[in-house]
């Protein structure tokens, strides 16, 4: 008995002194100087803004660095840094505007598009840039016989169909190049403005063959020094940039796979901007008067998809019943926390052509259980939801959000039985349309409403692998983003994609549940850092202020 | 004693050819169409049915096996679906992260674990017994991830001693050699004359080390102490005791060694334990271990790089059981002729 209290006594202890521990490692530490004054330094021009090493904490490593290859955002993170394109999203946009091209005429029947090239531009490794390279870069992915073609895949390539797009491309003369499309397709400029789209030393590519990812070589703003695989890569300034070079002298790219101890070593100044922060620092973060936050909609959404074809979701009550049933503001605070915000529209806030004046469905389960009763279903029905097994920004926990809306259909009277399998086999079924209802979601790619209005819920989407997982089949919807992908003018593609949103609104094929929001954090004297809405991670205007 | 050797290393054949066919069916087994989960939201059918193709998933499951078994005697595993680099490569830049912390962990819980389980074995029923048996038992179980954070917390941002994590300070623009940093440390200090490389390497091995080696640390110190009381309470130990030899010649010379065998055994086992990877330990100190990556090649359905992971770390701790025999022999040599 003493002994059984003795060592009692030993573990509350124990357990006090790791208490007191914790208590220490939170305490704020003092302010390092008036962090408003370094916000809003309206000398800053006057300040030389070039010189100093950045350190990038992320998540995960890079697969590779050849852009055309990869798929997955870390790699981007790499690849942004190194390689240019013809044209590019204007930093913190989703705008195209010009880059290695410095202008382009398309031809009255959109069929050829012709870009005039920049002179004088060199890639990393000394050669010039020219047609030739922009041929090479981007004939690799097309024509099937190019002798660099079996270096792929180029996934992204095929995820954007480039191949029923373009049908040639050819070397007019040293700066000018011309595209020959199979079909008018508007968002082709933007999707030159993609990653994948990069222009990639021909030299180099030759050089080391098959292992051009471990060293990539661009005409970008920095140049690939080294990489220390799941450890860090590091980058330099080029000197000799077709436009004033970057500010910082080195960029170095650093994993830490654990939120928690990327916030930790921000704090100790480890690292300059970190990734992803945990959504349960971000208020600690905020109070932080060393560290500044920027937060931005991400390109993206996460909804609900009824399945069209399947009773009783053929009838636009029932799945406007279910829009009204569920409490999207409950979801937001029970499962994104900061890092979401709501969705009314099929595509995100920030991008072109969203259609703010459409009001959202409000949370009204008497107007449910009235649509429900007008359908013919008073006493309810029951029906399967289907909840993603993996976190995506888009929906950080596919089950608890399934859990959340089980519970405000059971109100208006809907018995939903969740539904979950591993991640392929998920998205084979789903694409195969054997749900009622499922959760999915889409990260945009090139900024374009056609990225989604199209690939999500079109007709020719529905066909079985579906990207239109509603299996939502509608003439009038339809025949907008049709018309839309083939008008190059802007202003008459913005009232077509705002149209079209109306009539989806109306039909609800999708319960839209919310846009992820990206935080990003960063030491004070950080200095003009952009997030951006594809996602990007760009350092050319990033200086430190210190 | 070579006879004995080559019988053991005979019988690593079978073993090993065990390990290999196992981890081949458990992953063609496993249910999810690894196509489908590489390619994503975004997959169509004609670059499903390549990838497929491409990965020999088409092929019948007994020609898949025959493949495979011919590439790993080789130790050719093929390409990272992932990376599109060997896997062999990769193993070989991450593989020398975890040996080099896991023998440093070893080294602080085998150490530290005799010293604490000689102690409280021969103050048996003090307080040094108890809060060293709590202790141990507090180092059991814990969650390797909060203690990890709340080391970092305490070392590296109240009290800035340590980084918080990483191999090497990132701002040196340091080139592996051996990727063993503490060796490419030294040759560096020998050839450059600078130690700052060997000293970030130290440092940034101290805080996962102390977090890694808690488990091992506390079930060393079980296993010593337990067995030093069954070895001091042997015949020959009162004998010894009786014929006036000292207390501390008594425990360190005569005892201590025959209690340390099964504490060998133990040493051996969590060793190789370590070397499977710690994923927590690599996740939380950003240690570019093998561990989170074979995690990710699971969850990836990356077969060529779970065959390889799993084959590779399989061997190494079937190979370290191996000298754990051979050290029994010599600190028993009764054994050998059994």
């Amino acid at each position: 008995m003493k002994k059984a209290f003795s060592i009692l006594l030993v573990m509350l202890l124990l357990i006090a002194v790791s208490g007191t521990i914790f208590a220490g490692g939170n305490q704020e530490e003092p302010a390092a100087g008036d962090s408003a004054d370094s916000n809003a330094a309206p000398a800053a021009e006057a300040k030389d803004k070039n010189g100093g090493v950045l350190v990038f904490a992320r998540g995960g490593d890079s697969v590779g660095l050849d852009p055309a290859r990869e798929t997955d955002g870390e790699s981007y993170y790499g690849c942004t840094q190194v390689f240019d394109n013809l044209v590019e999203f204007k930093e913190g946009t989703t705008e195209v505007q010009p880059a290695l091209a410095e202008s382009w005429t398309v031809s009255d029947d959109g069929l050829e598009i012709v870009f005039k090239l920049r002179s004088g531009v060199k890639f990393h490794d000394g050669t010039d840039f020219n047609a030739d390279a922009v041929v090479f870069s981007l004939g690799r992915q097309l024509y099937e016989d190019h002798p660099y073609h079996e270096y792929g895949p180029w996934k992204y390539w095929g995820y954007m169909d480039m191949s029923n797009i373009v049908q040639d491309i050819i070397a007019v003369d040293n700066l000018t190049v011309k595209f020959i499309l199979q079909k008018t397709e508007a968002p082709i400029i933007a999707n030159l403005a993609m990653d994948f789209a990069g222009i990639v030393s021909p030299a180099a590519v030759e050089k080391y063959g098959e292992d051009f990812p471990n060293n990539p070589v661009g005409t970008g703003p920095f140049k690939f020094v080294s990489w220390k695989k799941e450890d860090s890569m590091v980058f330099e300034k080029n000197a000799d940039y077709w436009r004033r070079p970057a500010y910082l002298d080195r960029l170095i790219i650093r994993v830490i796979p654990d939120a928690t101890a990327r916030y930790l070593a921000l704090q100790k100044g480890e690292v300059d901007i970190i990734d992803f922060p945990s959504p349960e620092d971000l208020e600690d973060m905020k109070a932080n008067p060393d560290i500044k936050v920027i937060q931005q909609e991400g390109l993206n959404v996460g909804y609900l998809a009824f399945n069209c074809d399947k009773e009783p979701y053929t009838d636009k009550r029932v799945r406007q019943a279910m829009n009204y049933a569920v409490n999207k503001d409950e979801i937001i605070a029970g499962v994104y926390g900061t890092a979401g915000a709501p969705a009314k529209n099929p595509i995100p806030p920030g991008m072109w052509s969203y259609n703010d004046s459409i009001e959202p469905y409000e949370y009204n389960p008497e107007k449910a259980k009235a649509l429900l009763a007008e359908a013919g279903y008073a006493d309810g029905f029951s029906t399967t939801l289907w909840a993603m097994p993996v976190a995506r920004p888009y929906n950080p926990n596919g089950r608890k959000v399934a859990e959340i809306m089980q519970a405000h259909l059971a109100d208006v009277g809907v018995t939903a039985e969740i539904v979950s399998y591993d991640w392929g086999t998920y998205l084979e079924k789903t694409d195969h349309g054997e749900h009622d209802a499922a959760l999915l979601g889409w990260t945009g790619d090139n900024g374009d409403p056609d990225n989604f209005l199209f690939v999500l819920l079109s007709i020719a989407a529905a066909e079985v692998p579906a990207g239109n997982i509603a299996f939502w089949k509608n003439e009038e919807f339809n025949s907008l983003v049709e018309e839309a992908k083939v008008t190059m003018d802007v202003a008459k593609r913005t009232a077509l994609y705002e149209e079209a949103q109306v009539v989806f609104h109306e039909e609800a094929p999708w319960l839209p549940i919310a846009h992820s929001v990206v935080s990003e954090p960063m030491q004070n004297y950080v200095m003009d850092f952009q997030l951006s809405p594809v996602g990007k991670r760009q350092f050319y205007n990033v200086w430190l202020d210190n | 004693m070579g006879r004995f050797i080559l019988k053991r290393l005979s019988l690593l054949i079978p073993t090993l050819l065990g390990v290999v066919t196992l981890v081949f069916f458990m992953i063609a087994l496993s249910p999810g169409d690894p196509a489908r989960v590489m390619l994503g939201e975004r997959a169509n059918k004609q670059q499903l049915e390549a990838l497929r193709a491409d990965l020999g998933l088409d092929e019948p499951l007994g020609v898949q096996y025959g493949l495979y078994l011919k590439r790993v005697v080789k130790f050719d595993f093929g390409k990272s679906i992932k990376s599109g680099r060997p896997v062999m490569e990769e193993i070989k830049n991450l593989f020398p992260a975890t040996i080099e912390l896991a023998f440093f962990a070893m080294i602080f819980a085998t150490v530290l674990g005799i010293i604490i389980g000689v102690l409280s074995a021969t103050r048996k029923n003090t307080w040094i017994d108890y809060s060293s048996m709590v202790g141990a038992l507090f180092g059991v179980s814990m969650p390797v991830f909060w203690l990890a954070l709340v080391l970092i917390m305490i070392f590296s941002v109240s009290f800035d001693l340590l980084p918080t994590g990483g191999r090497m300070n990132v701002r040196y623009y340091f080139e592996a050699i051996t990727n063993f940093y503490v060796v490419d440390a030294i040759i560096l200090l020998f050839r450059e004359g600078d130690p700052k490389y060997l000293g970030s390497a130290l440092k940034h091995l101290v805080l996962p080390a102390v977090a890694l080696a808690t488990i091992p640390l506390a079930i060393i110190a079980r296993v010593t102490r337990s067995s030093m009381l069954e070895v001091l309470k042997q015949d020959y130990i009162k004998t010894a005791r009786s014929a006036g030899i000292k207390e501390r010649r008594v425990v360190y010379r005569y005892a201590l060694k025959n209690a340390l065998l099964p504490v060998i055994t133990i040493i051996g086992l969590q060793f190789g334990l370590l070397l499977s990877g710690a994923i927590l330990t690599e996740t939380i100190f950003a240690w570019p271990g093998i561990g989170k990556w074979l995690y990710h090649a699971i969850e990836a359905r990356d077969y060529p790089a779970v065959q390889g992971g799993v084959v590779i770390i399989s061997t190494t701790f079937v190979l370290i059981n191996l000298v754990v025999d051979i050290l029994y022999t010599i600190v028993n040599p009764k054994i050998r002729l059994q």
